[in-house]
């Protein structure tokens, strides 16, 4: 296994394949070896990253916090190597109807509050921890209604985010929590539109996905993985769709300093062994 | 730069605005944005973080967007008029407009004809405009209630002619459409004349099918000798070679054939049909002639090809039976008007001149294409026998 790049993805869509292929591809005319592994959800994928099924894992935050806090356990570093750009300083939303009297997040109190799946941070975890740290906490505070979507995918498909916005039109929800450019998506689809709706509450900004490594991956094909990424142009005919599948312009070096208000969420819930029992 | 947005929301179409004012930023210049819907900033943020534009929120009214280098790089896909058109046009500027901004990185189309000299004619645009002004419409062009008054066996003969032409004809469609399909859209002036062509033949087909069906219920005979000859045609892969064998000597040929049933036909509408199919044949010719002419003065090895492919094709269908017995019985009949031997004798005259009317007239091509007189003779008496 440290003869080639083995990258652990998760099967969020059918495109999944088509990007991973076309990376694939890529890599070869590049002249690095590279094959990789698809999981069903981000658990299977964090063992088998651990486990050394592949060395590199293409992780959703929750992913990422629970690599990071697996390999701290067992006295080992993980590392965020690169990002899309489209991943850095995401915040979500929490959204009420105009007219229904709730102008504060204390005003939530009592109400029944819609979000996405249980382990999707955007929809989910970091909206929940905002409203934890100004003291309201689901069952004891308020009525929590989860879209449960695909759980496993960490909020990857938009569906629970959809529902939950749907439930604050149809009035069976006070309040739904999306994500801001999911807030815009909506806005504009109709689903949710502004003139009846507005934002209560926003949260701290956070950032998305990752790609992760252990500190045992073979570094000289690490470091030409990671060169040959974030030389990826969008003006690059051979590579540009790809760009496209995957939702960026430009891919950044990682950094670990977006997933703050995560790991409170995390911690608030337990920590790893509630995500990733041992 | 400064754009107010008032009250406007990205939900609503502030991004047009957004987007035009960032493509008229100077490099390095950033676009500051005031406005005053409640959800501004939030949208902003989402918006350009998938834009690839970066945002800076940190004065307390303005908002700061700056693109990333990552914008996209545009290409001009030659100029627009036909001065613009380049000799040879990459494929990545696929269906684009001549002379748009193409962005970098467009698929690219595997077109087969990319060469300005294998395809361009100036007179394309020209004899494009005079073929959209002449479309007819067969329904209301011809009086199909005009009297059909000869007996039966001069339908037949007309009928035979008519299955002739149909499958003529069909082949005169399918050569520009299968080339069409294949040539880079940057020459859009040839392609609309190739696309009008198809059509032109289309209505060909119709109107003679028309004309076959009026008093019988079945075409004639489609003969083997004859889609030999046409299958050479369709199949030919060479845009010049397949230009030349279809218009300038196949429709050359069939432009005088055409003429000949307009006057020699024996009713009014085998007389207005023919009339009117000859109207556009005349344009199909023209641009064969045109762009074959201006292709041969800039390539120096064209005439050989096109003599050479003569050759072959004469080779090639050496032992079928060239014109059948039928269409020539039948062309024969139609000329005579009736059974009397010296009836006849006057048909076969008059199917001998029109033959040598066709030599004559594919000489004259062949001259015009820069050949000598004795090779123009030469080639054109190894013209195919069924004309096309
Ligand atoms: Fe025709
Ligand atoms: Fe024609």
């Amino acid at each position: 296994m440290t003869d080639r790049i083995i990258l652990g993805a998760v099967a969020y869509d059918p495109k999944v394949v088509t990007i991973w292929e076309g990376f694939k591809d890529f890599f070869q005319v590049q002249g690095l070896a590279f094959d990789y592994v698809l999981y069903s959800n981000y658990e299977s994928q964090v063992r088998g990253h651990w486990g050394g099924q592949c060395n590199i894992a293409w992780n959703s935050p929750l992913a990422w916090v629970e690599a990071e806090r697996l390999a701290t356990r067992h006295g080992r570093r993980a590392h965020a190597i690169a990002m899309r750009d489209t991943d850095r300083d995401l915040a979500s939303v929490v959204v009420v109807r105009k007219g229904a009297g709730i102008d504060s997040i204390a005003g939530l109190k009592g109400k029944r509050i819609a979000t996405g799946a249980e382990d999707s941070p955007q929809a989910t975890l970091i909206p929940l921890e905002v409203l934890a740290a100004e003291g309201l906490l689901p069952g004891r505070d308020f009525e929590l209604i989860r879209y449960d979507i695909g759980l496993g995918k960490h909020g990857d498909h938009v569906g629970g985010e959809r529902d939950a916005a749907k439930a604050l039109m149809a009035g069976s929800a006070d309040a739904c929590c999306i994500l801001d450019a999911n807030r815009l998506l909506f806005a504009r689809e109709g689903t949710l539109p502004t003139g009846v709706t507005k934002v209560l509450a926003e949260t701290g900004l956070f950032d998305h996905c990752n790609f992760t490594i252990f500190d045992d991956a073979p570094q000289a094909l690490i470091h030409r993985f990671t060169e040959l990424l974030l030389a990826m142009r969008f003006d690059d005919p051979a590579v540009r769709p790809l760009l496209e599948l995957e939702g960026l312009k430009q891919w950044l070096p990682g950094r670990a300093s977006g997933y703050a208000l995560l790991n409170s969420a995390v911690d608030r819930a337990g920590g790893l062994d509630h995500f990733l029992p041992s | 730069m400064r754009l107010d947005l008032e009250s406007l929301g990205l939900e609503e179409g502030a991004d047009i605005l957004l987007r035009r004012a960032l493509r008229r930023l100077a490099p390095a210049e950033s676009l500051e944005v005031v406005g005053n819907h409640p959800e501004l900033r939030l949208h902003l943020r989402a918006w350009a973080r998938t834009m690839g534009v970066a945002a800076d929120f940190t004065a307390p009214h303005t908002h700061r967007l700056t693109p990333n280098a990552a914008g996209l790089p545009t290409e001009r896909a030659g100029a627009a008029p036909p001065e613009g058109v380049v000799e040879s046009p990459p494929r990545h500027w696929g269906l684009a407009a001549r002379g748009a901004a193409v962005e970098r990185g467009s698929a690219g189309f595997d077109f087969g004809l990319v060469d300005k000299l294998e395809i361009w004619s100036d007179d394309a645009a020209r004899l494009y405009a005079r073929a959209a002004a002449a479309q007819w419409d067969p329904q209301t062009a011809i009086d199909w209630h005009q009297p059909v008054a000869h007996d039966d066996d001069i339908e037949t003969a007309v009928v035979q002619v008519m299955t002739y032409l149909i499958e003529n004809e069909t082949a005169a469609l399918l050569v520009p459409a299968r080339f069409a399909a294949t040539i880079h859209p940057h020459f859009r002036e040839v392609l609309q004349l190739l696309a009008i062509q198809a059509a032109d033949e289309a209505r060909h087909m119709e109107v003679f099918t028309r004309r076959a069906l009026l008093r019988h219920t079945a075409p004639g005979v489609s003969t083997s000798g004859g889609q030999a000859s046409l299958k050479t045609l369709v199949t030919e892969p060479d845009f010049a070679i397949a230009s030349f064998l279809l218009s300038v000597m196949g429709e050359g040929s069939f432009l005088v054939l055409l003429d000949f049933l307009a006057r020699e036909g024996p009713d009014p509408i085998t007389r207005d049909i023919c009339r009117l199919a000859a109207q556009d044949e005349a344009r199909h010719v023209a641009f064969g002639l045109s762009h074959l002419r201006r292709h041969a003065a800039q390539d120096a090895t064209l005439r050989p090809r096109l003599a050479m492919a003569m050759q072959r094709r004469h080779a090639e269908l050496m032992h079928t039976s060239g014109l059948n017995e039928l269409v020539f019985e039948a062309l024969t009949v139609i000329a005579a008007g009736g059974f009397e031997p010296a009836m006849i004798a006057g048909g076969h005259a008059k199917i001998m001149r029109l033959q040598t009317d066709m030599d004559l007239a594919r000489q004259g091509s062949l001259i015009r294409l820069g050949f000598g007189e004795a090779e123009a003779r030469a080639l054109s008496s190894l013209h195919t026998r069924n004309f096309m």
